[in-house]
């Protein structure tokens, strides 16, 4: 066994450097700092950036060179970055933005978590497309979801948002680093085929192969504004609007590799606690503390926020209700699955400020019975 | 060798000056006897960026403004002298994106940018933009710029760009365009030109050479001596884990309890350092721990408090707004945390003795923790608390400091004597 105090931001960048992220562009902001220190230890090349927009410039131009950057922000500077990470979208380039949710609005509380940015990223993609949005409830999650949003993000060709909140990154916890698997780097594949390379042009799977820059063989064409399947500029021909209707399914029809939860089902139960990220902790213990007094429940714990996985619905409606904890004060998680007027199956445990608590879940789920 | 234009017809307007620019930068680079294939044309939102479909080279069309971050993100990503990186950029693009040349410019990044400086923006209809000459009439305002233009160059050369360069957009653009591109290094090359769909129609009788002359921007070329950028690869370690010191786990029988802690103190006075040694002695006495910390953004002065969760099971939520303890050694730490004290219906409050003793429902131990000296004061607190309760041995906290490094920093005989062991 080999105990150490450790915090997220030290076992995430571990994992992602290991999983074959090269570079790391930073611009510091509070609680993601500790994830900028140590990427500058550990990632081949880290470079401080002067501001959001240049770090997903950047990362734009290294990862159009076959390189797969990443970063770490909160709120404010994510805000920066949302027209470059439409443009990373578009352009179909892998990158990682570890966004660590802290209290807004605006520059809110730059030391107090939260996870009040769910509604803001699903809606982050003019057009609303999606990209994959992991959040990761523990240190092995960190690890394990840390590298699978580098594979994922090559294998899709697209911005992966690795969401998380202060409390993941920055408490030190004991723990037990022989519980972290061996990760291995992302093989990539880059486009090898004998006819001209055209940039948007999907395989079977719907995901064009990659070709950076950099090639000698074949002309690279990067487009972020509306393209034909060659990346030429178009105003809305028929096949620029096959791509980016393309563009809209990918992410989604590719879901089933990347759906990632935890399920804890109980035979008999009536509600399932519904939960993620930092505030699953909590209700982890509210579910043990129910049973404990023998009344039935169950646990979903969502590891891939969007797109949505269908399965989520599947669990779900097996309950007569679901209580959804997350730490933010309108439901964001809780709207988006079930819409604004939530039924009356529905009940949220929210805060803000501080951590949803475990008995605040319990109340939720024992006082209407 | 591939032409680097696929076609003799650009898509601009009849006359426009980014034609001139398009066609000198191919005969530029065929001159120079680069393959399209070597060269990354990032081109920006305007009139200028339409001109990718027209390229043999590699094309990234990205966002207005953004071209030259992108494509400095493309030249540290090539590391290859061998390739050509050109942004193409407008004078709108060009202060929207200020920021992004100053810093390829600081860096000097191997990269060549073309600013189409047709003085106003053309694409949304002819707007003035912050290189419009003073009096140089656009769609507003209609009676002629009331401002002054920055002078992009100057601006540039002063921050130490290698090489800086405007020119008149007339005749051959090429030669001029092929000194820019032989450039190691980061090089800018500003070419002031007509827009005939707005800039002549709404300045009838004006010339260009007249407009440079008065502009008090005059055409020239500039230079600084500088190394293009290379990548400092400093002390990079191979794993970050491998670089973490290990805790010995004793074999001694682990107590069922857990425990919120809650040290509240001054910033500079060890409160992060003492929660962490106490962590380390409670993991080496085989239980689980999570601690944050908790101070305001001006980490030396004010309030510094670490809020501890000591399991024999897995520390999960890490709960501690309802403390079981709290530790207090100085005024600010007791303002932090009064609150909470206040609302305490049992535990044990561990307080100064300097300090006034606020009112609580929790057992209150009064000591002189001070007399620790300020910077041990924390530490001989928590030690205090350990003796008192016996939670975890004392002696833990002693092996955590040898063992985490910190025999050299903390006064190990002082707090020994102090504490009687
Ligand atoms: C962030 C953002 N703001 C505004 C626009 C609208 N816009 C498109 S092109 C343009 C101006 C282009 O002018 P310039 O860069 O001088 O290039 P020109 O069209 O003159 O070649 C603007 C403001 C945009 N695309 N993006
Ligand atoms: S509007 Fe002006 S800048 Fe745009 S293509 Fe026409 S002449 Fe050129």
């Amino acid at each position: 066994m080999k105990k150490v105090l450790i915090d997220g931001s030290c076992i995430v960048t571990e994992a992602m450097a290991r999983a074959g992220a090269d570079a790391f562009i930073g611009y510091p902001i509070t609680p993601a700092n500790l994830l900028y220190q140590y990427a500058g230890r550990r990632f081949p090349l880290m470079i401080p950036a002067p501001d959001e927009i240049t770090v997903v410039q950047w990362m734009s131009g290294l990862s159009a060179c076959g390189r797969i950057p990443a970063t770490a922000t909160s709120f404010p500077g994510f805000a920066l970055m949302l027209e470059s990470i439409n443009m990373a979208f578009m352009m179909e380039l892998p990158m990682i933005i570890i966004l660590v949710q802290r209290l807004g609005p605006a520059t809110g509380t730059a030391t107090c978590g939260a996870q009040g940015d769910i509604t803001l990223l699903r809606g982050m993609i003019s057009g609303g497309h999606q990209l994959p949005v992991l959040c990761p409830s523990g240190f092995t999650d960190c690890w394990k979801l840390g590298a699978l949003s580098v594979s994922i993000s090559a294998g899709l060709r697209s911005p992966v948002i690795f969401l998380t909140s202060k409390e993941m990154m920055m408490t030190v916890r004991s723990f037990d680093t022989d519980k972290l698997g061996i990760l291995k780097p992302v093989k990539r594949v880059f486009y090898q085929g004998d006819d001209p390379y055209k940039s948007y042009q999907p395989a079977e799977n719907g995901i064009p192969p990659f070709l950076p820059v950099t090639s000698s063989r074949w002309q690279v064409r990067l487009n972020a504004s509306t393209h034909d399947n060659e990346g030429i500029l178009q105003h809305s021909t028929p096949g620029a609007l096959d791509n980016t209707r393309r563009l809209d399914q990918k992410a989604v029809s590719r879901l089933p590799e990347y759906t990632f939860f935890d399920l804890d089902e109980q035979d008999g139960a009536c509600t399932i606690i519904m939960s993620y990220g930092i505030t699953s902790a909590a209700a982890g213990e509210a579910v043990a503390a129910i049973r404990k007094r023998g009344i039935r429940v169950s646990l979903l714990v969502a590891k891939t926020l969007f797109p949505v996985p269908d399965k989520y619905y599947e669990i779900l409606d097996r309950y007569e209700r679901v209580v959804i904890a997350e730490e933010n004060i309108n439901a964001q998680y809780a709207r988006i699955l079930f819409g604004a007027r939530l039924p009356e199956r529905v009940i949220v445990a929210g805060s803000i400020g501080k951590m949803v608590r475990r008995d605040e879940i319990i109340k939720k789920v024992i006082s209407p019975l | 060798m591939k032409p680097i234009l696929n076609s003799p017809d650009l898509p601009y307007c009849r006359g426009c000056g980014h034609s001139l620019i398009a066609k000198g930068t191919a005969k530029a680079l065929e001159a120079l006897g680069i393959q399209p294939a070597d060269v990354i044309i990032v081109t920006d939102i305007g009139c200028h960026g339409i001109i990718d479909r027209c390229l043999n080279t590699h094309t990234v069309h990205g966002l207005h403004g953004r071209s030259v971050a992108l494509g400095a993100g493309i030249a540290m990503g090539l590391d290859n002298p061998d390739k050509e990186v050109i942004v193409f950029i407008g004078d709108g693009g060009s202060t929207i994106g200020l920021q992004h040349i100053l810093e390829a410019a600081r860096l000097n990044l191997d990269m060549t940018v073309v600013v189409h400086n047709n003085m106003l923006y053309g694409m949304t209809g002819g707007q003035s933009s912050g290189l419009t000459p003073r009096d140089f009439k656009t769609v507003f305002p209609e009676s002629g710029n009331p401002y002054e233009s920055y002078d992009l160059c100057a601006l540039l050369v002063s921050q130490g760009a290698a090489r800086v360069s405007r020119i008149a957009g007339t005749g051959d653009l090429s030669s001029h365009l092929q000194e820019a591109l032989s450039v190691r290094g980061f090089s800018l090359i500003e070419v002031v030109e007509v827009c005939p769909g707005y800039g002549v129609k709404f300045n009838p009788g004006r010339n260009l050479r007249e407009i440079i002359a008065t502009s008090g921007k005059p055409a020239g070329k500039w230079e600084n001596q500088r190394e293009s950028f290379v990548y400092p690869r400093g002390t990079k370690t191979e794993d970050l884990l491998g670089d973490l010191r290990f805790i010995d786990q004793t074999n001694d029988p682990v107590a069922p309890f857990s425990l919120a802690l809650v040290l509240s103190g001054s910033a500079g006075e060890g409160v992060q350092v003492a929660a962490r040694l106490l962590a380390c002695a409670a993991v080496g006495a085989g239980y689980h721990v999570a601690l944050k910390g908790n101070y305001p953004v001006t980490v030396g002065v004010g309030f510094s408090s670490a809020e501890l969760v000591i399991s024999d099971r897995p520390a999960g939520s890490h709960d501690t707004e309802i403390p079981g303890v709290v530790v207090v050694t100085s005024g600010d730490g007791l303002s932090h945390i009064r609150k909470r004290i206040a609302g305490m219906k049992k535990g044990m409050l561990f307080i100064d003795s300097s300090l006034p003793v606020p009112e609580t429902g929790s057992d209150i131990y009064s000591h002189d923790f001070r007399s620790a000296g300020a910077r041990s004061a924390s530490l001989y607190a928590l030690l205090v608390f350990l003796k008192t309760t016996g939670y975890i041995p004392v002696e833990a906290v002693f092996r955590a400091i040898r063992d985490q490094g910190y025999d050299k920093k903390v006064q190990t005989g002082r707090l020994r004597s102090l504490i009687g062991c």
